[in-house]
């Protein structure tokens, strides 16, 4: 059976030839050891063929550390040297070495840091490992990832920039009246929430104020959200009544390839000698809470159909004055639908807030922080709130 | 966040006891005083802390802008100071924070009754006959290995740096907090650090000094060490036979003997 013997004798040729000291020499790692200082006092062939010096070159005179670039030394210093003198061993440090020529091979490095019976470190050993492929992979990763968080901030800057288009940062001022709105969205900074407010006027003493919720969120949401904003715009110029405006919207919406529905609390609002009227319309929203100067906060106007869904929807009208000292106050169901764990929010706490009193601006940021904290400051759903008042006698 | 945890602050010793401040530098936390700082705690009041972004610091108190130079970490030692109502501190400072050590004196000088500074280096970068032992590309290559490779690298790498099974001489929670960094703080301690340039605040320092000085510091060489002493009005240098840049660590005995006989001796 002359295969297996020449099996048998290829085994013993390797054996042999590989003993301790091919082992060390010919490792496919470079192997050194120094002193507890950093001299080198061996390194084996396959580490000194790598950095490009010989024996007589490295041993006794130079230290790991001289091998390294300027960046490489520092980190030795402040991070390589302390672990390995606290810990007895460091491992996988990526590191370049230097060759005489200037080329630089990039390493990956463990070490460890033997001590003598007292105690006392007495000798380091280092392997050290090729790793130029691996190198070159990490930085096409790094890179990778820059342009990922690039691109996330870039989202995040179109997602702000877009909500603020829905939501304007500051609400226009009306003479004669004290108005404040404050948006607070749900979840991640990179999405657009549904939630929508707008405030403008549409004659000298004539003004629009909507507050209103469109189903979902991000972009597709957004696209309806401006539909419905620059619709009701358009829809003011020609139509003074809300509901004809709501009625109006509602086929635009229905005809609208997108699927989504929205809610809208609309108030039309004017100013003559004796101070403002109010006419308000909803549809689908959640009632606006009316405090009459002196007296508790109660709902007002008349609940209407959701928008985009009916062919034939009604929309009732609401009229009434507003006096001086008097409040009213829009918001979306992510006020009283604001969840921690099985409770919500509900009206009794948001009469709450609002009963306590202040102006438009109090009211706003006393409801929004209300809401928020009862969330453990994580709010499921967007927020809007706006609040107008007429400012008191004198 | 009060300061205390802001800082990890741990304190040891007589509590009527004289305090006594260690200050890490970077790359490491307040463990780099294990050997050292409790050769004090018969005398003083030992009080150790890790600077925001290192070790059981609270990271979230990062604040890019207030630590955008060495004067954030030198407020942070005066809140320490505040905080604990501190007088006549002895305030140890490794490598930078010798320097943020220096900066928290010059502000208030009232509180402090020595310094000694371990490795000091005002300025890291050559600069006309100044030898900071760095050339600004040496500097710029630093940084760009840090932005690109080494902290981002060895912070993910960090759990695998274990203690050596046959010396546990380390506890699991330091074995998990050794060296640690947050990425980003890392870049910008490194940035605000080899970039930093202080040689116009030690004339301006007061308190009694030492320097310590190894014999063969990579980062501070022997010839910063004197310029430090020589521009702190009164100060003394004592150089060490360890090498390195970390004394405290390489050789205890001999950092705690240099330092005793300084700290322990009566304020003039």
């Amino acid at each position: 059976m002359p295969h297996k013997n020449q099996a048998r004798e290829a085994f013993f040729d390797a054996l042999v030839y590989d003993d301790p000291v091919q082992l060390y020499e010919r490792a496919p790692c470079g192997f050194l050891s120094t002193t507890p200082d950093g001299v080198i006092v061996k390194a084996n062939a396959t580490f000194r063929t790598w950095v490009g010096r010989d024996a007589g070159e490295l041993v006794g005179t130079m230290s790991f550390v001289d091998l390294l670039t300027p960046g490489g030394r520092i980190y030795h210093e402040t991070h390589f040297a302390p672990t390995l003198r606290m810990h007895g061993s460091v491992r996988e440090i990526a590191l370049d070495l230097l060759r005489p020529d200037g080329s630089r091979l990039p390493v990956l490095v463990s070490a460890r840091l033997d001590h003598d019976d007292q105690g006392e470190p007495r000798v380091i050993r280092i392997a050290v490992f090729d790793a130029t492929d691996r190198r070159q992979y990490e930085r096409e990763l790094l890179l990778a990832k820059q342009a990922a968080e690039e691109s996330a901030q870039r989202a995040r800057a179109y997602a702000r920039i877009l909500q603020e288009t829905l939501i304007p940062p500051i609400p226009p001022a009306i003479p004669m009246l004290d108005l404040a709105a404050a948006y607070r969205p749900a979840g991640a900074d990179m999405e657009v929430g549904g939630d929508f407010y707008d405030v403008f006027a549409v004659g000298e003493e004539d003004y629009v104020v909507v507050v209103g919720d469109v189903c979902g969120k991000g972009v597709e949401a957004a696209v309806v959200t401006a539909l419905v904003r620059h619709t009701l715009r358009a829809l003011a110029v020609t139509h003074d009544a809300p509901s004809a405006m709501l009625t109006r919207l509602n086929v635009v919406l229905l005809q609208h390839e997108s699927d989504r529905f929205c809610t809208v609390a609309l108030v039309r609002l004017h100013r003559d000698a004796e101070g403002w009227s109010v006419v308000l319309s909803t549809g689908g929203h959640p009632l606006p809470l009316l405090r009459r100067a002196g007296e508790a906060p109660a709902p007002f106007g008349a609940q209407g159909a959701l928008l985009g869904v009916f062919d034939e929807p009604k929309f009732s009208e609401t009229a009434s004055r507003l006096l001086p000292g008097d409040l009213l106050v829009l918001y979306t169901d992510g006020v009283t639908e604001g969840r921690r764990g099985e409770e919500l929010y509900g009206d009794p706490r948001l009469r709450a807030v609002v009963s306590a009193g202040g102006d438009p601006a109090q009211v706003v940021d006393a409801l929004v922080a209300d809401v928020v904290a009862f969330q453990d400051d994580v709010p499921r759903d967007d927020i809007a709130v706006l609040a107008i008042a007429v400012p008191p006698a004198g | 966040m009060d300061v205390i945890s802001r800082l990890n602050v741990k304190v040891s010793g007589p509590a009527d006891a004289q305090p006594m401040v260690f200050a890490h530098g970077f790359g490491c936390d307040q463990h780099m005083w294990r050997l050292v700082a409790p050769a004090f705690e018969d005398r003083f009041r030992v009080i150790l802390f890790d600077f925001v972004g290192a070790g059981g610091s609270d990271v979230s108190a990062y604040d890019p802008e207030r630590y955008s130079s060495l004067d954030g970490y030198a407020a942070d030692v005066l809140d320490l100071v505040h905080a604990l109502d501190l007088h006549d501190v002895v305030f140890v400072g490794h490598s930078v924070s010798a320097m943020i050590g220096a900066l928290a004196e010059v502000a208030e000088p009232q509180r402090f009754a020595k310094l000694v500074m371990v490795g000091p280096s005002p300025r890291y970068l050559n600069e006309g006959s100044y030898v900071g032992g760095f050339a600004a590309e040496d500097i710029a290559e630093l940084l760009d290995s840090l932005e690109s490779n080494y902290l981002g690298w060895s912070a993910a790498m960090a759990p695998a740096i274990i203690g050596n099974p046959e010396r546990p001489v380390l506890g699991e929670e330091l074995t998990e907090s050794f060296c640690r960094m947050d990425p980003s703080v890392a870049r910008q301690f490194a940035r605000v650090t080899f970039l930093s340039d202080t040689r116009d605040v030690l004339p301006r320092v007061t308190t009694p000094t030492l320097v310590l000085q190894c014999s063969d510091d990579l980062i501070a060489p022997v010839a910063v060490g004197t310029f430090v002493r020589d521009a702190i009005p009164g100060s003394q240098m004592t150089v060490l036979q360890a090498t390195g840049h970390c004394p405290h660590l390489s050789e205890p005995d001999e950092t705690i003997a240099a330092m005793s006989a300084f700290v322990r001796e009566a304020a003039a």
